[in-house]
């Protein structure tokens, strides 16, 4: 792992202690599972850290494990301009309570990421001002992304327009 | 507002939200329009408010954008991007397909550099399966990569100016980027649909008759770079549309998620060639451009300075690049070659094997991100060590970038989003997925 992120991490356990739940280090790449409720708090910590900022939120996505436990997972990536390092956070929800909170209130940015993930995995971000689908239409019923929704479709889904 | 002078309910209508359909009846849309926050006035004798929709299909939307538009005279009060018209749902797609399967599926995510999406996709899958392309692959794929990044920045740098009145520049652009395509066609064997990468390596090896084709082109390239260049850099009505519209500060910009061309226009060093060196950029010397102005005359000169970077990348690759073999040896990952499949038992199984089930890599969740010609281009795959990945996130930098269009627009006259829009350069096919 780089020296650099190391540190951060080694700061993250200080400041937040249980709230780290995990981190798992895959080809270079640092994944840090976050407590759902700390989420906005780590995400301003991290923004404005003292020696290495992130001061960009690349992505927001939801993955559904669909066999797992806790079904769903928000990932966030941030990069650090100064430092040149990058980091994945990770937060795992159940099926019944699928509501992560918005950190919109931190990067304006992540707006649409959250749209995007609520639009295809159906996962809720209190506090986000203007939750909308972002691809499908605004009456569609379904998540596309889950695994439980058929590759081609659900017939009918998508009423046809109205002749006339 | 008084009217006096005229009769009728026209002029007397406050707003023209009276004509609106009950809340209860619009769309959600609409209704977001509306509620964004008008903190600007305008103290205009001939106030009224007044819904605009532009596009899906409109000349100058790059694609299938939509924009709803709230305007107060000619002057933009809120917007609202509406996306969705190409989405076709590559992400499910790739989650119901092995791993080579998928390249050709990239091409179509940003159709004017299909080559970027290829190295940045198989980059990811190489990533995750813990192999990498030996040097002379490496090189082919920098040396496309830098030609699809010229041919992007073309068509954005004269679609821009077409938007804004000078035609002349974009068929000038276009008959260059066509050189391009001819080049492709002969290395890749496609104009457009490039799919050229493999896993581990590229689908055939450069030809030195290819090569030829690029040093042609490179060696007349910047003269006709310079002369279009001539052809705005003097030109007032271009400048006056162009300076001052669109202003992102360096913050804001990071703020919103801005990458690549964008970002740097804002005055932020931030280029992942640089920053995380990827496929050979190590090796190679070349500038990072930033323009300090932040508006979108800046985010324009960055496009056109880029492309002269370019140029200094594919004339080093040209030089250094080294013989040897286009495909890592790793029988298990890599497809075997054809004339080895029919003569090899073992090959015969391993491209059975390939072919049916995918490379199964180990479990694992792997993200790695290119520098596209439109910025940060990342793919993020979950892999259950299946032949297929379980999800499969593609970070597209044209749906990041449109994100703060509202904030660029806010304010600025109807005639500007057009040269906002072209030099934002967003390509509909990534932003929708």
């Amino acid at each position: 792992m780089n020296e650099t992120l190391e540190q951060v991490i080694a700061s993250l356990r200080e400041r937040f202690g249980e709230a780290v739940e995990d981190v798992v280090e895959f080809r270079g790449d640092v994944v840090v599972t976050v407590a759902r409720d700390s989420i906005v708090t780590v995400v301003e910590y991290l923004r404005d850290h003292p020696f290495c900022p992130f001061p960009l939120c690349e992505d927001v996505f939801g993955i559904d494990q669909f066999t797992r436990k806790k079904r769903f997972e928000v990932n966030y990536h941030f990069f650090s301009v100064l430092k040149k390092v990058r980091i994945h956070l990770k937060v795992r929800v159940d099926e019944d309570d699928a509501s992560v909170p918005s950190i919109t209130g931190v990067f304006p940015g992540a707006g649409w990421y959250e749209r995007e993930a609520y639009d295809m995995i159906g996962v809720h971000f209190p506090g986000h001002k203007d939750l909308r689908r972002m691809y499908m239409t605004e009456d569609f019923e379904y998540h596309p992304l889950r695994k439980d929704f058929p590759l081609m479709g659900v017939p009918g889904s998508i009423p046809l327009p109205k002749r006339g | 507002m008084s009217s006096q002078a005229h009769d009728g309910d026209f002029f007397n209508a406050p707003v023209m939200t009276a004509s609106l359909p009950p809340k209860e009846k619009r769309t959600k849309l609409l209704q977001a329009l509306l509620d964004m926050d008008p903190d600007i006035s305008f103290d205009d004798p001939l106030e009224n408010d007044m819904i605009l929709n532009m596009g899906p299909s409109h000349p100058a939307t790059h694609g299938v954008l939509r924009i709803l538009l709230r305007l107060d005279g000619e002057t933009i009060v809120s917007a609202m991007p509406e996306l969705g018209y190409l989405h076709r749902g590559y992400e499910k797609i790739a989650e119901n397909e092995t791993y080579h399967e998928f390249i050709t599926h990239t091409d179509r995510l940003d159709y004017l550099q299909p080559v970027h999406n290829n190295v940045g996709y198989i980059l990811a899958v190489e990533k995750l399966l813990g192999i990498e392309a030996p040097p002379r692959a490496q090189y082919i794929r920098t040396l496309l990569a830098e030609l699809a990044r010229i041919s992007s920045h073309l068509v954005g740098f004269g679609v821009m100016a077409m938007d804004v009145g000078a035609m002349t520049l974009l068929l000038w652009c276009f008959r260059e980027r066509e050189k391009i395509h001819d080049i492709y066609d002969l290395v890749i064997g496609a104009r457009f649909t490039t799919s050229y990468t493999r896993i581990g390596g590229v689908a055939q090896d450069i030809t030195d008759e290819g090569l030829a084709a690029i040093r042609a082109f490179i060696d007349q390239f910047p003269e006709r770079l310079n002369e279009g260049e001539r052809l705005l850099n003097r030109n007032r009505i271009f400048f006056d549309r162009c300076r001052g519209t669109g202003i992102m500060t360096a913050e804001q910009a990071l703020a919103w998620g801005f990458t690549g061309p964008n970002l740097r226009g804002s005055g932020v060093a931030h280029d992942l060639r640089r920053d995380q060196p990827y496929l050979v950029y190590n090796d190679l010397d070349f500038d990072v451009i930033t323009e300090n102005e932040c508006d979108s005359l800046s985010r324009y000169y960055v496009r056109l300075r880029e492309m002269k970077e370019s140029v200094k990348i594919v004339l080093q690759c040209m030089d250094k690049i080294p013989a040897g073999p286009v495909h890592a040896h790793e029988p298990k990952k890599v497809l075997p070659r054809k004339e080895r499949i029919y003569t090899r038992m073992e090959e015969l199984i391993h491209d059975f094997m390939i072919v049916n089930f995918g490379v199964n890599p180990p479990s694992g969740e792997v993200y790695h991100a290119i520098e596209s010609s439109k910025g940060q281009l990342g793919f993020y795959i979950v892999s259950r060590g299946e032949g297929h990945p379980w999800r499969l996130k593609i970070r597209s930098p044209s749906f990041c970038n449109l994100q703060a269009l509202p904030v660029l627009l806010k304010g600025h006259l109807l005639s500007d989003i057009l040269a906002v829009l072209g030099s934002i350069d967003p390509v509909m096919g990534e932003a929708d997925k």
